[in-house]
C-alpha cells in the first residue's frame, strides 16, 4: 500500500517489517520520531534510555542475546556513544544490529553539523544511505541482512532532510522471516581485553574485507549510464538535487557507502570524461576516490558548509562552467523583520531567567528548549556546548577563581539525567561553589514531550520507577537542595541570592510542567489596565508572545503593551516585572459577564 | 521538462501550516502522482517562522523547491508572505491571509520593523498577491481554527486537484462534527478566487 512517510517513519515500518523486536533510543532532532513510530507497532520492546550510550549498551545486548535491533539517535548523540561502538566493531554480533544516525546539516536543531559518515569509517560499520523514505525502508532490510552476513553493526545515515520530508512509500504488510538465535558465550568474541581485542581487531579488518567485495555488486549501487560527458558520483540526498539538476548526465549512486566500491567507482570513471563528486558537508566519498588515483571535482565547487539546496547546487555548478536545469532564480530574500522562536507563553523556564537576570549571576546552558534563553530579551546564558556540559562549565569557572559573581548552571531534567549526573558528582566531590538549576518541566520538551526516568512513565506508556532528584542530589552528597515552583517568583528570587551564600554547590530543583507536554496547561489569561500602562517595556523584556505593542501611547510618548487572551496562560511573570502594576488578572465580575 | 507542480506553504509556528502541507500532499497521493513534502520540525511550536514545501508530479525528485520556483505560495500571515516572497517564479500567485501576528521580539529589532502595509510591499516587489480575509471569515463562522480550511479553498482554484478529492481529505482529517463546517469553510475559500 503506497503512503507517505518521513523517513524516520520509514525506518522504523522497515525495521518492523524487517522482524526487529528491540529497539533503544534517546530523543533527539531529527531521530526523535524513529522510536516514537517504532513503539507503536506491535509485538516489539521499544524504550527511551537515558543517553545514547546506555541506548547502545543495551542494544549490545539484545543483539547478543539473539533479537533484532535498533539503535537510533541524532548525529552528536554517536559521539557519546561511541565508546562501546568503536569495540562493538571489534567483537561483532549474534542477531543483526542496526544504528540509524540522524545527521544535521545546516544546524536546524544541532549546536555541530558534524558529518558522521567519517564515524562509520572510523569505527568500521558498513554505512548506508538512502535518498528518501522508500530508500529508507527497504535499506533498513538490507542493513539486518549485511550486519548478521558479516558480522558487524551496520550505521544507516539519514540527514535532516531526508528524516523530516514525507515521501512516498509502498509498505508491505507482512514481515520477513528471520532466524531464531540464541545467547551463547564466548568469551574470545566478546570479552575485549588485549589477549581477545587483538585478534579480533584482525578480524574486524578481514570482516570489511568481505563487505568490501559485497559492496561491489550490491543491488543499492546504481550506475546510471547517459551521457558520457559528465558523470555524477553521489550517495543520499544529494543525489536528489543532482539528478533533477543534471538531467542528462551518467551517475554513480551509491547507497552502501563504507566500504566503498573501488573497482566499480574505476569503472564508472573510465566511461565519463569529466567526474563530479556531490555530497553534503565533508569530501567524505571526493577523498576516497582521489586515493584510488582518479581525477575529480567535487569540494571545489560545492560547500562543506550546510546543506545543499537545488538553488545552492546550480549556482555551484555554473562556477565550474556547467549550465544547471535550474527553473528558479537563486535571489536573495529581502531583508525582513525576523520571527526567531521563543519560549511558549506561561513557559517556567522564562520566570527562572527572569529571577537570575534580577540577581545578575554568571549563567552556564546545556542543551534543551532554555537554550533559547541566550538571545534577545533574556540574553542570559554564556554557554551551549553538549548534553550535560553546563555543570561541568560552571564548576570550571568557579576552580577558576577570577569571577566575582555568583556561578549558575542551568540544566533541564532530561537532560540532567542523560549527562548531567557525573558533572553534579564533580561539583559536590571538587567542592565548587555554583548553583545548579535543575529546570523540571517533567518532559524532554524541546523534542515533542518524551518520557524519561525521572516522570514515571516508560515509552510505552508503562509506569515506572521515578527517579527523585531531591533524593539523588542529597544521595551523592550536595548539602542544599531546594525544591521550588519558579512562578513564586518572590520566593524563587530570594531562594536562589540564599543559594549564592552557602559554601559548597547548591542545587534548586525549579518544578512547573511543560506548558505543552504531556498535557496542555489550564488557562487564565491576565490583562493589561491602560491606564497604568507607562509603556516602559519591562514586560516585553521577558521574551512572551502574549505580549503585544498597541497603537496607544502612554504619558511618557511610548507604545502602550496589550495582552492577547488566546495565548496568555496567567503566568504573572510579566506582572512580577511591572513596576505600575498594571498587569492583572481581569476582577471577578468581569469575568462572569464574559 | 519541468512537470513538477511546486507549492511553498509558510506561517508562523501553531498556525496549521504543518497540517495545511500534509493535507495538500496526501490529495496529491490519492490522485496517483509522486509527491514530496519538506520541512524542519523542532521550533514550529515556539513561534517561530514555519515553511513546508510540498512537490507532486509524474516523478518528483529533489525535496526541496529551488528558490524562484515556486509556482503557488499560500502564506498564512502577512509578514510572512514578504519573507519568502522571493522563493515564487515570475508567474506565481501568492496568496495571503490578511492578518499580521507581530513577533514579540520586534520591539527589540533596532533595524527592520513589522512593515505598515505588507501588501504595497509585495506590490513594490513586483509581485502578484491576492489578499485572502481567512482570519475574518474563520470569525464569522465561529472557530478561528476554519482559517486552515479557508485558505485550502482559495489554494484550490490554482491547483489541478478535483474539489471531491480535497473535501475527501480534509474530512478524514478534522472532527467529526466540524465535517460540515469546514466544507462551508473551504467553498468560502474557493469563493475568493476564480
Amino acid at each position: 500500500m503506497k503512503k507517505l512517510l518521513s523517513g524516520d517513519e520509514a525506518v522504523a515500518f522497515g525495521a518492523w517489517r524487517a522482524g526487529v523486536k528491540f529497539a533503544s533510543a534517546y530523543p533527539g532532532t531529527p531521530s526523535t520520531e524513529i522510536l516514537e513510530t517504532f513503539a507503536r507497532l506491535p509485538g516489539i520492546y521499544a524504550e527511551w534510555a537515558p543517553n545514547e550510550k546506555v541506548a547502545v549498551e543495551v542494544g549490545i545486548g539484545s543483539a547478543l542475546a539473539g533479537v533484532r535491533t535498533l539503535v537510533a539517535m541524532k548525529h552528536v548523540g554517536v559521539n557519546v556513544a561511541a565508546d562501546p561502538l568503536m569495540t562493538f566493531t571489534y567483537t561483532g554480533l549474534n542477531a543483526g544490529f542496526v544504528l540509524v544516525s540522524a545527521d544535521d546539516p545546516e544546524m536546524h536543531s544541532s549546536q555541530n553539523e558534524q558529518d558522521n559518515r567519517i564515524f562509520a569509517r572510523f569505527a568500521g560499520m558498513p554505512l548506508l544511505e538512502p535518498s528518501d523514505s522508500q530508500e529508507a525502508y527497504d535499506y533498513i532490510a538490507y542493513a539486518f541482512d549485511l550486519s548478521e552476513k558479516f558480522d558487524l553493526p551496520v550505521m544507516l545515515r539519514l540527514t535532516t532532510r531526508l528524516a523530516h520530508s514525507k515521501t512516498v512509500v509502498d509498505v508491505q504488510e507482512e514481515t520477513l522471516e528471520v532466524a531464531q538465535r540464541t545467547f551463547r558465550r564466548d568469551i574470545k568474541k566478546y570479552v575485549m581485553m588485549p589477549i581477545f581485542a587483538i585478534p579480533r581487531h584482525r578480524a574486524l579488518l578481514e570482516r570489511l574485507a568481505s563487505v568490501q567485495e559485497e559492496s561491489e555488486r550490491s543491488s543499492v549501487q546504481n550506475i546510471e549510464m547517459q551521457d558520457s560527458e559528465l558523470g555524477v558520483i553521489t550517495s543520499g540526498v544529494a543525489y536528489q538535487y543532482a539528478r533533477e539538476l543534471l538531467s542528462t548526465a551518467s551517475f554513480l549512486k551509491l547507497g552502501l557507502t563504507n566500504p566503498l566500491p573501488a573497482e566499480m567507482i574505476r569503472h564508472f570513471a573510465q566511461r565519463v570524461k569529466r567526474l563530479l563528486v556531490i555530497e553534503e558537508l565533508e569530501p567524505y566519498l571526493e577523498e576516497q576516490v582521489r586515493a584510488l588515483g582518479i581525477e575529480c571535482e567535487g569540494k571545489k565547487f560545492t560547500s562543506r558548509l550546510g546543506e545543499l539546496t537545488p538553488e545552492r547546487l546550480a549556482v555551484a555548478l555554473e562556477k565550474v562552467g556547467i549550465k544547471a536545469a535550474f527553473a528558479g532564480t537563486p535571489t536573495e530574500p529581502l531583508p525582513t523583520l525576523g520571527r526567531p522562536p521563543v519560549l511558549c507563553p506561561g513557559c517556567a523556564h522564562r520566570a527562572v531567567f527572569t529571577a537570575l537576570k534580577a540577581t545578575g549571576a554568571h549563567v552556564f546552558g546545556d542543551i534543551g528548549c532554555y537554550t533559547l534563553a541566550a538571545l534577545p530579551p533574556l540574553e542570559m546564558l554564556h554557554t551551549c556546548f553538549c548534553m550535560g556540559a553546563s555543570i561541568g562549565n560552571a564548576v570550571g569557572v568557579a576552580k577558576a577563581g577570577n569571577s566575582l559573581k555568583p556561578i549558575v548552571a542551568v540544566i533541564g531534567d532530561s537532560t540532567f539525567v542523560h549527562s548531567g549526573i557525573t558533572g553534579l558528582v564533580e561539583a559536590v566531590y571538587n567542592d565548587a561553589r555554583i548553583t545548579i538549576i535543575i529546570v523540571d518541566n517533567g518532559t524532554t520538551a524541546m523534542t515533542g514531550g518524551q518520557d524519561h526516568p525521572a516522570t514515571g512513565k516508560t515509552l510505552m506508556g508503562i509506569e515506572a520507577t521515578r527517579l527523585d532528584f531531591e533524593t539523588l542530589c542529597k544521595a551523592v552528597g550536595v548539602k542544599h537542595v531546594w525544591r521550588l515552583n519558579p512562578l513564586k517568583l518572590d520566593d524563587f528570587e530570594k531562594s536562589l541570592r540564599g543559594s549564592f551564600l552557602v559554601e559548597g554547590p547548591a542545587v534548586i530543583i525549579a518544578e512547573h510542567p511543560c506548558q505543552l507536554y504531556p498535557i496542555r496547561q489550564e488557562r487564565v489569561p491576565m490583562v493589561v489596565e491602560a491606564e497604568f500602562c507607562n509603556g516602559c517595556g519591562a514586560c516585553l523584556r521577558v521574551g512572551c508572545s502574549a505580549l503585544l505593542v498597541t497603537g496607544e501611547l502612554s504619558s511618557e510618548g511610548l507604545p502602550k503593551v496589550t495582552i492577547d487572551s488566546e495565548l496568555c496562560t496567567g503566568c504573572e511573570v510579566c506582572a512580577w516585572v511591572c513596576k505600575p502594576v498594571a498587569i492583572k488578572f481581569p476582577a471577578a465580575e468581569e469575568v462572569m459577564n464574559e | 521538462m519541468n512537470s513538477v507542480t511546486n507549492v511553498l506553504i509558510v506561517g508562523v509556528g501553531g498556525q496549521g501550516v504543518i497540517l495545511a502541507s500534509e493535507i495538500l500532499a496526501e490529495a496529491a497521493l490519492k490522485i496517483g502522482l509522486d509527491v514530496k513534502k519538506s520541512e524542519v520540525h523542532g521550533m514550529a511550536q515556539r513561534g517561530g517562522a514555519v515553511s513546508s514545501h510540498v512537490r507532486f508530479g509524474s516523478e518528483v525528485h529533489s525535496p526541496l523547491i529551488g528558490v524562484g520556483d515556486a509556482d503557488v505560495i499560500l502564506a498564512f500571515e502577512a509578514l510572512e508572505a514578504l519573507r519568502w516572497a522571493h522563493c515564487a517564479n515570475r508567474d506565481a500567485t501568492i496568496l495571503v491571509n490578511d492578518m499580521r501576528l507581530v513577533p514579540p521580539t520586534a520591539f527589540a529589532s533596532k533595524g527592520t520593523k513589522y512593515p505598515d502595509d505588507p501588501f504595497a510591499e509585495l506590490e513594490k516587489l513586483g509581485r502578484r498577491a491576492i489578499k485572502i480575509p481567512a482570519d475574518e471569515v474563520s470569525r464569522e463562522l465561529g472557530n478561528v481554527r476554519l482559517a486552515n480550511t479557508i485558505l485550502l479553498g482559495s489554494l484550490s482554484q490554482r491547483l489541478e486537484i478535483p474539489v471531491t478529492v480535497w473535501l475527501e481529505t480534509i474530512e478524514a482529517r478534522v472532527p467529526k462534527k466540524t465535517i460540515a463546517l469546514n466544507r462551508e469553510a473551504f467553498e468560502r475559500g474557493r469563493a475568493f478566487l476564480q
